[in-house]
């Protein structure tokens, strides 16, 4: 089974988010924040990242950009899932290496759609 | 079903189905009050029933805007994404082999809000050595304003569009995304019926017609596919919804064995099936 780690501060959408990744076949795992995300991938490289952008201690960003210099860190399919819809943004996420990027408000039909973009479903 | 007594609903079926095709069957008895409501009030009548007494009484325009209404318009960005793989990885190559660089010429009929025919124009954007004239049909006035405008929200962007597209052919418009003008230019689109002669567009080297014939009873489906297939050049390609075929309803067309919902002129079928 593959395993989806879901980065968020809100614990509300990791709530939500696990509900969309479990249906979708994927073991889930959840951080509150980039440090967090980021000891659990030197661990165990997740299949797929689903990544806010904003959240305390580490962000999204600062995160993606250590994960894409770990041993191994490349494997991830990392998918943003954030507020900041500006092309900024996501020309910037695309940049430092995310595979996908989801704007907020999202419903599982996007992260289904995101997901076969990537070849992960 | 409906809350229309019976000569109303009969008249207002007869009347869509006249002039769009569509089959309004009791089992879509619903549509009425969730899609003629607000045409209902936006024309200032009290109730759909009000609405269709107007039409009865011999008004056109609201006659057209009802069938309009009606319809579904309903489609995302490389929807159903099989007939995309299908153009790039049998259509365009074999088309490119055999038209020397001209120009092909794609109809994308019921275009609904143009999200397939802008799918297209990213498409032939990545294919290089192929370019071609798209033209985009619907019968709906305000969903081909939309399409023209090419303005779409976050929530239609990220249905079935990668991230990578977005960025390249798209521009951030406060909360909108605008399809670039040089994509925006690749395609023209018309207001048409397909009950209507479509004689004038010339042959077509590929038609999409995609989710429309679903709506229609057998006799106008089969209608329907003969003039399509009077269209297509003899090796050009049809391109139906994955719950539609024309097996049963024309010999003029036929289904290419291994390659769902894609259809050719019989003597182009039998030439791939021999090559595959």
């Amino acid at each position: 089974m593959k395993t989806c780690l879901v980065v968020d501060d809100s614990r509300v959408i990791r709530k939500v988010a696990r509900k969309i990744v479990e249906d979708l076949g994927f073991a889930c795992e959840e951080a509150a924040d980039g440090q967090q995300a980021l000891d659990f991938c030197k661990k165990t490289m997740p299949d797929a990242v689903l990544l806010d952008w904003n959240m305390p201690v580490m962000n999204g960003l600062d995160f993606l950009i250590k994960l894409r210099e770990e041993p191994n860190g490349k494997k991830p399919v990392v998918v943003f899932c954030t507020t900041e819809n500006d092309m900024a943004h996501i020309t910037q996420a695309l940049r430092a290496g995310a595979d996908e990027y989801v704007m907020k408000p999202f419903d599982g039909d996007i992260i289904e759609s995101k997901f076969a973009e990537t070849g992960l479903v | 079903m409906s809350a229309l007594p019976s000569n109303k609903f009969d008249f207002l079926c007869q009347d869509v189905r006249k002039r769009s095709g569509l089959v309004l069957g009791q089992e879509k008895a619903y549509l009425i009050d969730s899609r003629l409501g607000p045409l209902a009030r936006k024309e200032g009548f009290a109730s759909v029933e009000a609405l269709v007494d107007a039409m009865m009484r011999g008004d056109h325009r609201l006659c057209v805007a009802a069938s309009e209404a009606l319809a579904t318009h309903e489609t995302f960005f490389f929807r159903d994404k099989t007939p995309f793989d299908l153009f790039e990885n049998v259509i365009a190559p074999s088309l490119k082999s055999t038209r020397m660089g001209r120009q092909l010429k794609i109809w994308c009929a019921a275009a609904s809000s143009g999200q397939e025919p802008y799918s297209l124009g990213m498409l032939l954007d990545e294919i290089p050595g192929l370019s071609a004239d798209i033209l985009a049909t619907d019968m709906s006035a305000p969903v081909l304003e939309k399409a023209k405008a090419g303005i779409y929200t976050q929530f239609e962007v990220q249905r079935g569009l990668p991230i990578q597209r977005l960025v390249k052919h798209f521009d951030q418009v406060g909360d909108s995304w605008r399809i670039k003008p040089q994509l925006r230019q690749k395609v023209r689109f018309e207001q048409a019926n397909l009950l209507d002669d479509f004689a004038r567009y010339g042959k077509m080297d590929v038609i999409f017609c995609r989710n429309v014939l679903i709506y229609f009873d057998i006799q106008t489906k089969a209608k329907v596919l003969d003039r399509l297939a009077a269209q297509l050049a003899d090796d050009g390609f049809l391109l139906l919804g994955a719950a539609e075929t024309v097996v049963g309803l024309t010999d003029s067309l036929r289904p290419i064995s291994g390659h769902r919902g894609l259809y050719a002129k019989p003597a182009m079928a039998a030439k791939l099936a021999s090559a595959a």
